[in-house]
């Protein structure tokens, strides 16, 4: 049952695409037609030039590891202990994700470590992106 | 704004603190808000400004009977209470008001008469933050740490003599929560929340409330108490997420608001006799050294591993033991602001010898949000 309790997106009309990528297993980041700021989270303008011109591409889904908790407390959906990571996508962007296939111990979490996206089925309706360990 | 136009002629902490759990939260502001008045020798009548956070100002109007003609409910987190007396102190100054009270209360740990929080799920936090299992702000908070510590290569040892030194201030006030003396051994051998971070950087979770009054310096000398003055003021905010800080090397917006305070008041790192930087968990106090400027951020850890903060260093930090040792309802900053305004009447438990500036600057959410007051007792 604690599965079921993992808190769930709900995407909005600005996000949508966001999330209907990860079904596709694409990692969908926006561009400014402008200035060329890529950017995250979602929104149909560009928080850096104000323009509305804004394109979505697929992101490489390559990333290394900015920051991490170890979170040692009980979490719907989660059993501790589980790193709560922050990536930074090559293309710019940070996001908050989990990271998979790799110990969740400070030893093999190290700051700077390459990573790539994965895509994590949680039902019919929601994919998140997770990262795991890049190979080679 | 203009320096020492403003100051504060009351201040008050509700009667209890701790865990109060036959009170609920609006009696809370109630209480704080009536040991204020008392503080002041006001009636409710005088009153014409409120502001608060969390509850609302016509909450707070009506279950006091004021009725003001000045309102203000800002709320972006624990330093909300540090932008009141900013917007305040520029009403007053504008003629918008005469005699401002300021109220935070929380029933934090007790939960009586709290609304639970939520986060929704159509929300940016809810789609981009708590899937991924976080669960509160000790889940949250500490995630840029580790990326700080690299940076500026600053040690888990001296991150914890953060919780170490509190403690000693902590000692010396007869209202702090814990007063047992601990050692860097103990604070790295406690349990473990989200690693780098063990319980004893987490800050507590208590119940109580706090309350200001402001009014005219003109004014303030008709007051019983010493008046405090508004010396310096700033604020900003970055983002509700802390996975969309600029950088996890230091906090955009205490890098705004701590600066600004500065530059209004017209003083120099040098002249400041005492200092409160909100800590909620143990990594604030080196950031808020770092991004206030009183020094490089990779000299954050040595500077408080030297003991500089600790009582007879050479910059006194959160003398009242902090949201670590002395208190934390959820929302600190007011705590944080009573302890001010304590050190500058000269009056503190841990008091600084004549101590004449103090700056007090705290957090809202997760580095979401900022708010820096300098007070001075001259004018």
């Amino acid at each position: 049952m604690a599965e079921s309790a993992r808190a769930r997106p709900l995407p909005t009309p600005e996000t949508k695409h966001f999330w209907e990528g990860t079904q596709a297993g694409e990692l969908r980041l926006q561009r400014c037609d402008d200035c060329l700021h890529v950017y995250f989270p979602p929104r149909p303008f560009c928080p850096s030039c104000a323009s509305r011109k804004v394109s979505i591409f697929n992101a490489s889904g390559k990333a290394t590891l900015y920051s991490y908790v170890i979170h040692h407390r009980p979490a719907p959906g989660f059993t501790p202990p589980y790193a709560i990571a922050v990536v930074e996508l090559s293309e710019g962007p940070r996001m908050m994700t989990n990271i998979i296939d790799c110990p969740q111990t400070p030893e093999a979490l190290e700051l700077d470590m390459k990573l790539e996206v994965a895509f994590e089925k949680l039902d019919d309706k929601v994919t998140l992106p997770v990262f795991r360990p890049a190979k080679g | 704004m203009r320096r020492n136009q403003v100051a504060v002629v009351g201040a008050a902490e509700t009667t209890k603190l701790g865990v109060i759990p036959d009170t609920s939260q609006i009696q809370l502001h109630a209480d704080a808000a009536l040991n204020a008045l008392a503080d002041a020798g006001l009636k409710l009548s005088d009153i014409d400004g409120i502001a608060t956070a969390v509850e609302t100002p016509q909450q707070l109007a009506h279950y006091l009977g004021i009725t003001p003609t000045w309102v203000d409910g800002t709320s972006v987190g624990g330093c909300s209470f540090m932008l009141h007396v900013r917007h305040a102190a520029a009403a007053i100054e504008a003629g918008l008001c005469k005699t401002v009270l300021i109220t935070h209360a929380e029933s934090g740990r007790s939960m009586i008469g709290k609304p639970p929080r939520h986060v929704p799920a159509d929300s940016l936090n809810g789609q981009f933050e708590q899937p991924f299992g976080a669960w509160g702000p000790p889940s949250l908070f500490p995630i840029p740490v580790l990326r700080y510590m690299k940076t500026y290569g600053i040690t888990h040892e001296q991150i914890a003599m953060v919780s170490v030194v509190q403690r000693e201030w902590a000692a010396k006030n007869p209202r702090s929560t814990y007063k047992d003396p601990i050692t860097v051994e103990d604070v790295l051998n406690s349990k473990m929340i989200a690693y780098p971070f063990r319980i004893l950087q987490c800050c507590l979770v208590t119940d109580g409330g706090g309350a200001l009054i402001l009014t005219s310096a003109d004014r303030a000398k008709d007051f019983p108490q010493k008046p405090v003055y508004i010396l310096g003021t700033g604020e900003s905010v970055e983002t509700p997420m802390v996975s969309q800080m600029e950088t996890f090397n230091s906090s955009r917006a205490f890098k705004v608001a701590g600066p600004t305070a500065f530059r209004e008041a017209g003083i120099a790192h040098k002249d400041v006799d005492h200092l409160m930087i909100y800590d909620a968990f143990a990594h604030l106090p080196l950031f808020g050294l770092g991004d206030l400027g009183f020094m490089p951020h990779e000299e954050t850890g040595k500077f408080i591993a030297d003991r500089n903060t600790a009582i007879g260093g050479k910059l006194p930090m959160n003398t009242n033991g902090g949201g670590l040792s002395y208190m934390h309802s959820g929302m600190y900053g007011m705590y944080a602001l009573q302890e001010s305004v304590r050190q500058m009447r000269g009056i503190a438990p841990a008091q600084v010898p004549n101590a004449k500036i103090s700056v007090c600057h705290g957090v809202g959410g997760m580095f979401a949000a900022s708010g820096t007051i300098i007070f001075t007792n001259e004018r």
